[in-house]
């Protein structure tokens, strides 16, 4: 599968990721022999086969409804690149 | 009666699909053991799953689940006992993971119906696509400083069930009719409080337009933050008579998300929504298949309450009372079982009469709610007693009603008090009637020279010196006896 310069350019603003127009050529055909790879999974024939989705037969733990977590706001906060008065603050962001 | 929006080129139809979001109740969140509380201080009630820390795992919370069954269950939905968890991915500022944890191709929840009431008595069925189950994302503050936002991430990771309808709704009205109704069977089952004020219950609008008769899907536009249900019906109108403005200049409607501004009354496009359908979502590897235990799904089907479409059958075949009035009295559990109590025993119809009438418009009058009511369920079936055995007239009632409504005593007390009784002894309300006949001799001989109209002032001077204690029908009665002579 090969992608081209604008599929690349979206997903590249999707991910927020800059890449600078000369760079896109490049990574497109990188991302192309990535995708040509993988894509030889798609010689199985997994005809009936339902995805496995564990190597263990294990099915999803579930949690009582008890208030665990929480109650301190100062460690959540304690790796922002900014706080104010308890809140995260990031540069204004509305419509 | 059909909704139909007249254009230049004709009669066009609108399609509405509603998607809800409502906050599921449960003291912790989706996938973390923080708090729910609305109104903490922010980022007191966030875990480090919740703040997308690196190396944190979600766990699932069963109760979140439970519930979310009890809601389909509720809407005769068919339950997935296999569902899948996925990630979709944006990024926001209030999005910390920089994916919400959803579900995609397979919802705990599948298709099933919900009843709407219209006013003119008959219903109408809406499809729901399906239910999934979701983490909320963080709230932003704009308005706290000039160049900043604020981040509260208290909401998020806090469980939501997205409930999809099908495009089966015609009419601003329509759509109305289906959140109040949606709100009001996710508070039966306990399974969300309704608060759109608090945001615990958001929708967001599919509206596109089609001429009368068509029946195509034309494009739609989806409609957020719509927090009450007059502003969901004016964006609706608004967003619907834009589509067809565009259609008959000639041009076409793009696929977009648009935003609601309550304040203008109009929708506009978001610009930051310009690529945001491309989620690219794929099954979270976090996490493993919900798979439900049959028995669970059938120990919660047997606990259901009686929901409000089956009470309103039961009230309607029980007490003969109309649909109208069934709908009203049936929409919120805590009205219905108030009104229950007042007409065990009694004549239903006049109990649903008062419990509509001067009960709810004390409730609004006074500001209380029903769970704190300004009159009580017994003291209210007391009075209809009263009325029913004669002692007080429907107009006395509603005078000794307002002194329970300012004082919080019984009737019985109030009528003894303050000698409310109604007076049904013959001899006082004819003597009364004589008295008034002799201070008017006129107008006693133009009645009997056939000028009937003056009966009604009779009756008004006579209520008025026997300071409207006098019973109704003995008055008319006597009262035409006398004057024929």
């Amino acid at each position: 599968m090969s992608l081209d310069k604008a599929t690349v350019r979206s997903i590249a603003e999707l991910a927020r990721i800059e890449v600078p127009e000369e760079a896109l050529d490049h990574l497109a055909g990188e991302l192309s022999n990535i995708l040509t790879f993988v894509e030889q999974l798609a010689a199985v024939d997994t005809e009936g086969v339902q995805p496995m989705t564990s190597v263990t037969a294990m099915t999803l733990p579930l949690r009582a409804d008890d208030v665990t977590a929480g109650g301190h706001a100062d460690k959540v906060l304690a790796n922002a690149p900014e706080a104010m008065e308890g809140f995260f603050t990031v540069p204004k962001v509305v419509e | 009666m059909a909704y139909i929006l007249q254009g230049d080129t004709g009669d066009w139809e609108v399609v509405i699909g509603l998607e809800v979001h409502a906050q599921v109740i449960s003291n912790a969140k989706l996938f973390s053991g923080a708090a729910t509380a609305f109104g903490a201080e922010p980022n007191s009630q966030v875990s480090f799953v919740d703040a997308g820390f690196p190396g944190m795992l979600p766990v699932i919370n069963r109760i979140c689940v439970e519930q979310a069954v009890r809601t389909g269950l509720g809407l005769k939905a068919r339950i997935n006992l296999t569902s899948v968890f996925a990630r979709k991915n944006y990024f926001y500022a209030d999005l910390p993971q920089g994916y919400q944890i959803s579900q995609y191709e397979l919802p705990i929840v599948g298709e099933g119906t919900l009843t709407i009431d219209l006013p003119d008595g008959s219903t109408k069925a809406i499809g729901i696509e399906r239910l999934h189950l979701e983490q909320d994302a963080g709230k932003s503050l704009h308005d706290q400083h000039p160049t900043k936002s604020f981040i509260d991430l208290n909401r998020s990771g806090v469980a939501l069930m997205e409930i999809v309808s099908k495009p089966d709704l015609r009419s601003p009205e329509e759509a109305g009719l289906y959140v109040a109704k949606l709100r009001s069977i996710l508070r039966y089952l306990g399974t969300c409080d309704g608060n759109m004020q608090e945001g615990s219950m958001r929708c967001d609008a599919n509206v596109s337009v089609r001429p009368k008769g068509a029946s195509e899907l034309r494009t739609r536009c989806e409609i957020k933050n719509v927090n009450s249900i007059r502003f969901l019906q004016q964006a609706i109108e608004y967003e619907a008579r834009r589509h067809i403005e565009v259609y008959e200049a000639g041009g076409s409607i793009n696929q977009e998300t648009r935003l609601f501004d309550s304040a203008k009354g109009e929708t506009r496009s978001m610009r930051s929504k310009e690529h945001a359908h491309d989620y690219r979502y794929f099954p979270d590897p976090d996490l493993l298949p919900l798979v439900l235990d049959p028995k669970m799904v059938e120990t919660i089907k047997a606990g259901l309450p009686e929901l409000p479409d089956e009470k309103k059958e039961r009230f309607m075949g029980e007490y003969g009372l109309n649909a109208t009035d069934a709908g009203v009295l049936v929409a919120d559990q805590a009205s219905a079982a108030f009104f229950e109590s007042v007409a065990k025993g009694r004549d239903p119809k006049l109990a649903a009469n008062w419990v509509m009438g001067d009960f709810f418009g004390a409730l609004n009058a006074t500001g209380r709610t029903i769970d704190d009511p300004p009159v009580t369920a017994a003291h209210l079936g007391e009075l209809v007693d009263l009325i029913k055995d004669g002692t007080l007239s429907g107009r006395l009632a509603k005078e000794v009603f307002a002194l329970m409504v300012e004082t919080g005593k019984g009737p019985a007390a109030l009528v003894e008090e303050k000698g409310l009784k109604q007076v049904t002894d013959t001899g006082a309300i004819e003597t009364a009637i004589e008295a008034v006949m002799a201070a008017n001799p006129d107008k006693v001989a133009e009645i009997r020279a056939g000028k009937d109209k003056l009966i009604g002032w009779f009756v008004g001077q006579v209520m008025k010196a026997t300071q409207g204690k006098a019973n109704p029908g003995m008055l008319n009665e006597l009262l035409a006896k006398k004057l024929k002579g």
